[in-house]
């Protein structure tokens, strides 16, 4: 394996790592004004995450500047083709970024309802416009010999990238379930409860459609069957905890769902990183995009030592919040 | 309008934005982190409620500061798609750092200290405020290694094939002079910004609350922070000026409107005309020397004229100008070091009605601290047009124009719309923000709840947003 393959990798990582770690918080964000009836209630969901939100959208941000740093050419073809997408993606990110401050600080009804309003809005965007960038990758868009965005704002609707983006904000909403399940109490974690089965059952055929789509269009190699087959089965186990009330477990095995989406989404693109629906020699692959070596090997050293602090830190941070909060 | 200038606008409003908050963040946060140990180490109720109360506005500067971040980290590739293919190689990496060594540490931490009242041990939960301020100032650091990549490029070869700069040496980004004196200026000002916001802030609750003593403290401390801080930003300010007049002659010669080479030169404190058009204007009150020591550290220095900078250029780079807007570059250079002048003649009369004991009395000190607020914001906004656009018309110096880097694939209707949506939300949260801190800053330090009870067994956090 190369420095560029190590690269794709470690991406694959980041983005995988976004999606289990953001999704919850996108999660309680839609979910907390549905599931919390009183102003107490919503605040508590929203605490639940409130520790943890801004360390993992941390995760999108280096996913995002790994992009550039790893596959230059990718970078600048992917958000420069999705321009319009993208701009809706970090208006959806700046709404929903500012509510978690904003909400608290004003005692009354009208403002706390415009920022739970701009928290689910934003949490509802932003994973179904990410998802259909990522599915977009994979389906293809019309990408001439230089690299560049020929089509219009509506060519990334491909059908593929609109399911992938259903796909993610459906698990995304099965783990912000799960996750109150594990942190909080009483009639919130019930209803937590419900949700999760609930939602559990339309992302399990919506996931399993999700992973015959993926082992259909990308019709290459094997790595992509293995996460893809496992995201339903640990999505359906997910449901059964939840029923047994296992709550940790109903929260890792949902996690796993997602994570094996995401990562059987990228094994799918491997190794090309954005197809071209224009024609196959135009598609950027990890060969033709990826920067040179040394600029590689400086990223992989510091990588090799700061990666391994982050997840360090992270999982200590986890362990501080670890309790339920009480309504 | 063509595409590159809307897109340069777009540029150049949102980053504006983003480092009106920033250097609030950074500066604030080392004060916050003062003011947390001092609490630590007395044990002292009041030295809490002076943190959280300043840690209040930190919060609400960060929430706006990271969000309008985002905008950063992908406008690269949306608006400046050619320029990111062109220079990702080098460019890319400081940026990945900057997200794997600091962003990761700032928020991380930032969400223990915000939750961690009461939680963790408190020397623990001192220590995440520190790493909140570290976290911040060395995101500056790789950002900045970046910018001063674009200002003079170092540590990196040609690729023959692809005509494109590859990294060859992370050491030099790291020490290119222009980042080394550029990254401590920025921290200055950082520091400069949060102190004259605490003074701000402590000078208006001094002069109008009956019970405003506490924020003694903390006047004190803004004060002990400026005076350095603020005659330092200044000398330091005025020798990255001579650094980038060695590789960016263009930029000072422009800041001086300094059309034909002259030797020594003087420095115009003000000037009628002297734009693009204008090569004779009317300087009023002239500092004889003053240029040539400013521009190259000597008395008897040589500035070269843009007239002469500008053939030179065309000779090496072939036809076009490379003239930067002389207008914005004059006038930026002297609205932030005028400003810069007075913040330290701020610092220096408050530090003198410290030392006599009269600064809770003197009423005028007291009003000038409190607008004062507003400096910092126009001294730093002055202080990135001057380096921005004193590159122009190139985007990498010597390397890339502005006008090659944009997006070929952005039609400039997708550009009117992005702009348009970028404005309006980010118009709209700057109302918000105004209407919090200053809802926040007047705030009573009684209104704080005294919640020192541990909150439960086992400590759970205080619900908090």
């Amino acid at each position: 394996m190369g420095l560029p393959e190590l690269w794709f990798v470690i991406i694959a990582i980041l983005w995988t790592g976004f999606f289990v770690l953001e999704g919850f918080d996108f999660g309680v964000g839609m979910l907390h004004r549905v599931l919390g009836r009183t102003d107490r209630e919503r605040r508590v969901a929203i605490n639940t995450i409130g520790p943890f939100w801004d360390g993992n959208e941390v995760w999108l941000v280096v996913g995002g500047a790994g992009i550039f740093a790893a596959f230059p050419d990718w970078y600048a073809s992917w958000f420069s083709a999705s321009y319009l997408a993208v701009l809706l993606l970090l208006v959806a990110l700046i709404i929903r970024g500012v509510s978690f401050e904003f909400r608290g600080k004003v005692d009354g009804p009208g403002w706390r309802r415009l920022w739970s309003g701009t928290l689910m809005t934003g949490s509802l965007v932003a994973p179904l416009v990410l998802g259909i960038a990522l599915g977009d990758l994979v389906a293809g868009l019309p990408i001439d010999a230089d690299g560049e965005f020929t089509g219009s704002f509506w060519d990334l609707f491909t059908p593929f990238g609109l399911w992938t983006g259903v796909t993610l904000v459906v698990l995304c909403l099965v783990n912000g379930a799960t996750f109150l399940g594990i942190r909080t109490t009483g009639e919130l974690r019930e209803r937590a409860h419900r949700a999760a089965r609930l939602i559990g059952w339309v992302g399990l055929v919506v996931v399993a459609a999700f992973a015959v789509w993926t082992l259909v269009v990308a019709d290459h190699g094997w790595a992509p069957i293995l996460p893809l087959v496992v995201a339903p089965v640990a999505l359906l186990v997910s449901i059964g905890a939840v029923h047994r009330e296992r709550d940790s477990s109903a929260f890792l095995l949902s996690a796993t769902a997602m994570a094996c989406a995401v990562a059987g989404l990228f094994a799918a693109l491997y190794p090309q990183v954005l197809v071209s629906s224009t024609d196959p020699a135009n598609s950027l692959t990890v060969a033709n995009a990826a920067s040179a070596d040394y600029a590689l090997k400086v990223m992989s050293v510091v990588a090799l030592i700061f990666f391994p602090l982050v997840l360090l830190y992270q999982a200590w941070s986890y362990f501080v919040f670890r309790h339920r909060l009480s309504t | 309008m063509d595409p590159t200038d809307l897109a340069r606008i777009q540029f150049a409003t949102t980053t504006i934005y983003h480092f009106v908050f920033v250097p609030v963040t950074i500066g604030l946060a080392f004060l916050v982190a003062i003011l947390h140990t001092q609490w630590y180490r007395s044990g002292d109720p009041d030295h809490r409620r002076l943190t959280r109360f300043f840690g209040t506005l930190l919060l609400i500067n960060i929430a706006v500061g990271v969000v309008t971040g985002l905008v950063q980290e992908f406008q690269f590739g949306m608006n400046w798609s050619a320029y990111s293919r062109f220079v990702g190689d080098v460019f890319g990496a400081p940026l990945a750092m900057e997200g794997l060594a600091a962003f990761f540490l700032e928020s991380t931490f930032l969400g223990l200290w915000i939750f961690g009242w009461n939680v963790l041990p408190r020397r623990v939960h001192l220590a995440t405020i520190w790493l909140v301020a570290i976290g911040a100032s060395l995101s500056a650091a790789f950002i900045m290694a970046a910018n001063s990549w674009m200002q003079h490029p170092v540590g990196y070869t040609t690729n023959a094939q692809t005509g494109r700069p590859e990294l060859s040496s992370i050491g030099d980004l790291f020490t290119n002079p222009v980042f080394v004196w550029g990254y401590v200026h920025v921290i200055l000002a950082s520091l400069l910004t949060g102190a004259v916001l605490m003074l701000a802030v402590s000078a208006w609750q001094l002069r109008r609350r009956e019970h405003g003593e506490l924020f003694h403290s903390s006047v004190k401390l803004a004060i002990v922070v400026l005076v350095p801080v603020s005659i330092l930003a200044l000398g330091v300010g005025s020798h990255l000026g001579v650094v980038e007049a060695e590789y960016q002659p263009m930029k000072i010669s422009a800041a001086e409107a300094q059309w034909e080479t002259c030797q020594p030169c003087s420095f115009s404190l003000f000037q009628i005309g002297g734009g693009r058009n204008d090569e004779t204007p009317t300087q009023l009150l002239e500092v004889p020397h003053l240029l040539s020591l400013l521009a190259t550290g000597t008395w008897n220095g040589q500035v070269e004229g843009l007239n002469e900078l500008q053939a030179a250029d065309v000779q090496r780079y072939g036809d076009g100008n490379y003239v930067p807007n002389v207008f914005v570059q004059y006038w930026s250079m002297r609205v932030m070091a005028y400003l810069g002048s007075l913040i330290a003649l701020l610092a220096l009369w408050g530090a003198w009605l410290l030392y006599r004991r009269k600064l809770a009395v003197s009423r005028v000190f007291l009003f000038v601290a409190t607008w004062s607020v507003l400096a910092p914001v126009l001294m730093n906004t002055a202080g990135w047009m001057l380096t921005e656009n004193g590159r122009q018309p190139w985007i990498v110096q010597g390397l890339m124009k502005t006008a090659d880097g944009v997006s070929t694939s952005v039609s400039t209707t997708e550009l009117a719309i992005s702009i348009g949506a970028l404005v309006v939300v980010y118009v709209l949260i700057g109302i918000v923000y105004l209407f919090l801190m200053l809802r926040y800053a007047r705030r009573g330090l009684e209104l704080e709840h005294a919640d020192d009870e541990p909150a439960g067994d086992p400590p759970t956090p205080a619900i908090t947003y």
